[in-house]
């Protein structure tokens, strides 16, 4: 027996058919074909598929699909306006705060989540929000410069 | 080689592939899906170490939903040992035909013993449970001590040891024992002023990339299949997939995917022969996808290893003698980098009297892949931690008493040739001249140094440089880019073409679409590939000459091309007006049709890399636990074509090393199953756990690059075991012998101290 469920996802409301024991990573991606969102472990270690389920970041592969019903779902594919880049998505570019790319969308929405809350964190704060994103490639150094160049810039400071 | 003023090399542009992978749009390998797709599941050994009688896969095939079942039987067989060479490179189709799937035999936890193909994931699961196998259970051979031991376990009874004698004889585990060596070891020891030996442990580590190995295959009616997958070598797995299969090369097509890292362990095939199968079998397209389980369980971590090193050195500092004893864990099949660990061991160094050995045993875990730098870490663990020791013992600065011994050009290597240009010493003064190194330490801090080297890597690569219409240019390679090797072959290519590299549009083709180009891997592309680059961007820029020439109606060598235009020269200076890549480009067509350069090529010379890494550390004596407070990596890069993603090389590498050396290990129980398969686990570093790692870029330019380009990839992950080690003992004053070093393990030495 499949669930109905209805959501809104990146501001636009979406149907899917699931299973109850299927997680909100598995249809993102399958059913909804959202495929920036990623699979690292499906075990909640990773952040690889971090999203925003009302405000609240989360692990998308330890969300059940059918608890998105009725609630806001915010993926990577939302974070660009139109044309317009995010300053985190741009400050990555700029810093070169990725190699593989494949951590890339959740560091940018964890970030993100992060910035909403705290407009001026420190490194350690930025380093400790972080933690539950795995880049295998960067060493970190180039995100978390990234992350508070972005900070800065949003903030209307120089650095 | 010339002074060269470069115009873009050395520049930081954003990188033309980033803006999709800010946005989530760029394709990894498990993001295509091809319409009537069938989702394809492993059924895996749950023993480390058992014979297969039966395999039983009826009840299987009658699940509704499942469309085809494989297991060894489905396997062309292959002649035992089989060496190929050519585009496989040295591999023993062998051995890698039974790592995808077991025959006769499991070889360690996770070992394929089966797959199916099913309608669902969940269906294909429920069928692997289905299928039933009559095992006889062998006890297995966990440790390098147990696969040594007298009557061991034998996991391939046909195994005889190759390589220098005295070899063991008769059935074993021991695959090779070689020796190489140099001098008069014992006069060397004699007259040294200090001697010290040690011996270390290291555990099998995994490169822990993020995304798992995925593929999805599709073999039409005609045999011939469409591979999709996440690879660092689309031609190897061609290659790879061809011969396991036993068909040939020109029915498969590799599609290579954006690659979410590899390290190494993407190197061979694991998924993607299963897959080509199971798509003949059911006639519909095949995906399959690991879980982060099955990528710690069965694919190619790196060696468990047991290295004994010995070194001698005069008051004065002079290195006097070195032996060198490395025994590796090659996992299931022959072929651990104990070969690299040997001929890195003392690469760095001046050394006249040498005697170095090494083994590759099998163990029932899984087989090794390579892991940046394969081999050499471990050995530089044991060299670089008894060189700082030595450097206490003489009572010198460690960066001096390196600097006493450190290989330069014309330097005789320990693994035999002669150094050309080098940058040891360069990275070792930089060290130095660093404020780190001056920095002061506070109570329970220590600072440790360790020096590293990499041969670096050439091989073949081809490349096509496309002109467009408009003056713009599409850039064609064969090697996936897992860290921004498209803006560097952007880069090299405005270079030559003297036009902005946002003009330029780098691409990673399929085997169809680009000449025969070894993988992603040795820290060869933008040295390798990347002079295949400059090469066929100079075959565009001499077709462009003989554009204008023909325009001028005047000899070839009448024209030069300088930043971007051509330029009557050699007695027609100022005849002509000069003509822009973009006018020429636009009269392509009416002056003799399109203009495509290509060059395919073997590189050679690929220079070797060398570092030298500063780390310091604070250790909590409640707790074990290492904090690292600062680390600075200093490296040649020869020339730095993008200084960013140089740096990026850096850092990761660093970051590898650091959490080898403080957190990671395969753990396995006493049934040889890994009891830490997943990411909380087994912990690689996070961004609490770390500083900013500084960097500095040393160019002592390659003679053998047009540009001067060395490897940057591999060689920062060798000297940070070392360089975490010597902080550790330095600031804990114990003698660790052991990694990785975990609070537990610490606060034992601590402890054991007190």
């Amino acid at each position: 027996m499949k669930l109905h469920v209805s959501t809104t996802v990146n501001g636009e409301p979406a149907e899917f058919l699931c299973s109850a024991e299927q997680s909100l990573l598995d249809v993102l991606r399958e059913e909804l074909h959202l495929t920036g969102t990623k699979e690292g472990c499906a075990t909640g270690d990773c952040g690889a598929c971090s999203v925003v389920l009302d405000g609240r970041l989360v692990c998308a592969c330890l969300v059940l699909a059918p608890e998105a019903a009725g609630r806001t779902v915010e993926t990577i594919e939302g974070v660009a306006k139109g044309a317009e880049l995010h300053p985190l998505q741009q400050k990555f570019l700029e810093h070169a705060a990725l190699q593989c790319g494949v951590c890339t969308p959740g560091f940018i929405v964890a970030a993100k989540a992060l910035l909403e809350r705290n407009p001026d964190p420190s490194e350690e704060e930025a380093r400790y929000w972080l933690a539950g994103n795995l880049c295998r490639c960067t060493g970190y150094d180039k995100i978390i410069r990234a992350v508070l160049d972005t900070a800065a810039e949003l903030r209307g400071v120089t650095r | 080689m010339s002074e060269r003023k470069f115009r873009q090399v050395g520049t930081r542009p954003i990188r033309h592939d980033g803006l999709d992978k800010v946005t989530g749009r760029a394709q990894f390998g498990a993001d295509y899906s091809l319409p009537g797709m069938l989702w394809g599941k492993v059924l895996r050994s749950p023993h480390a170490h058992a014979r297969i009688r039966s395999i039983d896969v009826s009840k299987a095939l009658a699940l509704d939903g499942v469309h085809a079942v494989i297991t060894g039987a489905d396997f062309p067989a292959a002649a035992a040992g089989s060496e190929a060479g050519g585009e496989g490179g040295a591999t023993d189709f062998h051995d890698l035909g039974a790592n995808v799937m077991a025959r006769g035999k499991a070889l360690y936890h996770g070992h394929p013993v089966a797959a199916v193909a099913a309608t669902s994931s969940r269906i294909a699961e429920e069928a692997c449970k289905r299928i039933a196998v009559d095992w006889q259970v062998l006890p297995p051979v966990l440790s390098l001590d147990a696969a040594l031991a007298k009557d061991a376990p034998i996991l391939h009874d046909d195994m005889r040891t190759t390589g220098d004698e005295p070899l063991p004889k008769g059935p074993t585990n021991v695959a090779s024992r070689r020796e190489m060596g140099r001098g008069d070891l014992a006069a060397g020891f004699a007259a040294a002023d200090v001697v010290i030996e040690r011996e270390f442990r290291t555990p099998m580590v995994h490169q822990g990339y993020i995304e798992p190995h995925a593929v999805l295959a599709r073999t039409g009616e005609d045999g011939r299949s469409v591979v999709f997958c996440c690879t660092q070598g689309p031609f190897m797995v061609r290659a790879y997939c061809a011969k396991v299969l036993g068909v040939g090369t020109d029915t498969i097509k590799v599609v290579p995917t954006e690659i979410g890292g590899g390290f190494g362990g993407k190197t061979t095939v694991y998924l993607e022969p299963l897959a080509i199968l199971l798509s003949r079998k059911a006639g519909r397209p095949v995906k399959m996808v690991m879980t982060r389980e099955e990528v710690f369980r069965a694919t190619g971590p790196t060696s468990g290893t047991h290295v004994r090193v010995k070194m001698g050195a005069k008051r004065d500092g002079t290195l006097t003698a070195a032996e060198a004893v490395l025994v590796y864990e090659a996992g299931a099949f022959k072929g651990s980098p104990v070969n690299a660990g040997m001929m890195t061991v003392f690469a760095p160094y001046k050394l006249a009297n040498v005697r170095i050995e090494g083994w590759d045993v099998v163990v029932n875990k899984p087989k090794v892949a390579a892991y940046r730098a394969p081999g050499a870490p471990m050995a530089a663990l044991a060299t670089e931690t008894v060189m700082d020791e030595l450097a206490r013992a003489l009572g010198m600065d460690p960066i001096d008493f390196r600097l006493v011994n450190a290989a330069h050009e014309g330097v005789q290597a320990t693994y035999g040739p002669k150094y050309r240009a080098i940058g040891f010493v360069e990275s070792l003064q930089a060290a130095k001249a660093h404020p780190h190194y001056r920095a002061p330490l506070g109570p329970n801090q220590g600072r440790g140094v360790a020096a590293g080297f990499w041969f670096n890597a050439g091989l073949s690569s081809s490349a096509n440089v496309a002109l467009n219409e408009d003056g713009s240019a599409t850039v064609v390679t064969g090697c996936p880019d897992i860290g921004g090797s498209r803006a560097s072959m952007a880069l090299m290519a405005a270079e030559e073409l003297g036009i902005p590299v946002e003009q330029v549009r780098p691409v990673v083709a399929d085997t169809e679409s680009i000449g025969y180009s070894d993988l992603t891997g040795g820290s060869r592309v933008t040295f390798a590939t990347g002079m295949a680059v400059i090469e066929a961007a100079r075959d565009v820029v001499n077709q462009l000459r003989a554009r204008a020439a023909k325009t001028w109606d005047v000899e070839l060598d009448a024209v030069a091309w300088q930043d971007g235009r051509a330029v009557a020269t050699n007695g027609a200076e100022g005849k002509h007006e000069p003509l822009t890549l973009k006018q020429l480009a636009g009269r392509a067509s009416a002056t003799g049709g399109p203009i495509t350069g290509r060059a395919s090529l073997t590189a050679r010379g690929a220079g070797p890399g060398f570092a030298t890494h500063i780390c310091d550390v604070e250790i909590d004596r409640e707790t074990g636990a290492v904090k690292v407070l600062r680390y600075t990596a200093v490296q040649d890069a020869g020339r730095a074509v993008h200084p960013s993603y140089v740096e990026g090389q850096m850092q990761g590498g660093a970051v590898q090393g650091i959490g080898w050396a403080l957190n990671e290990e395969y753990v396995f129980d006493a049934k040889g199953a890994l009891e830490n398969p997943g990411f909380l686990d087994y912990r690689i570093p996070v961004a609490s756990d770390l500083p900013m790692i500084d960097t500095v870029i040393v160019e002592v330019p390659n003679p053998m690059h047009p540009y001067g380009v060395r490897g940057v990839g591999e060689t920062p992950i060798v000297p940070p075991l070392a360089a975490v080690t010597n902080a550790v003992q330095r600031a804990a004053g114990v003698a660790v012998r052991e990694l990785p070093i975990s609070p537990p393990k610490l606060l034992a030495l601590l402890d054991a101290a007190s």
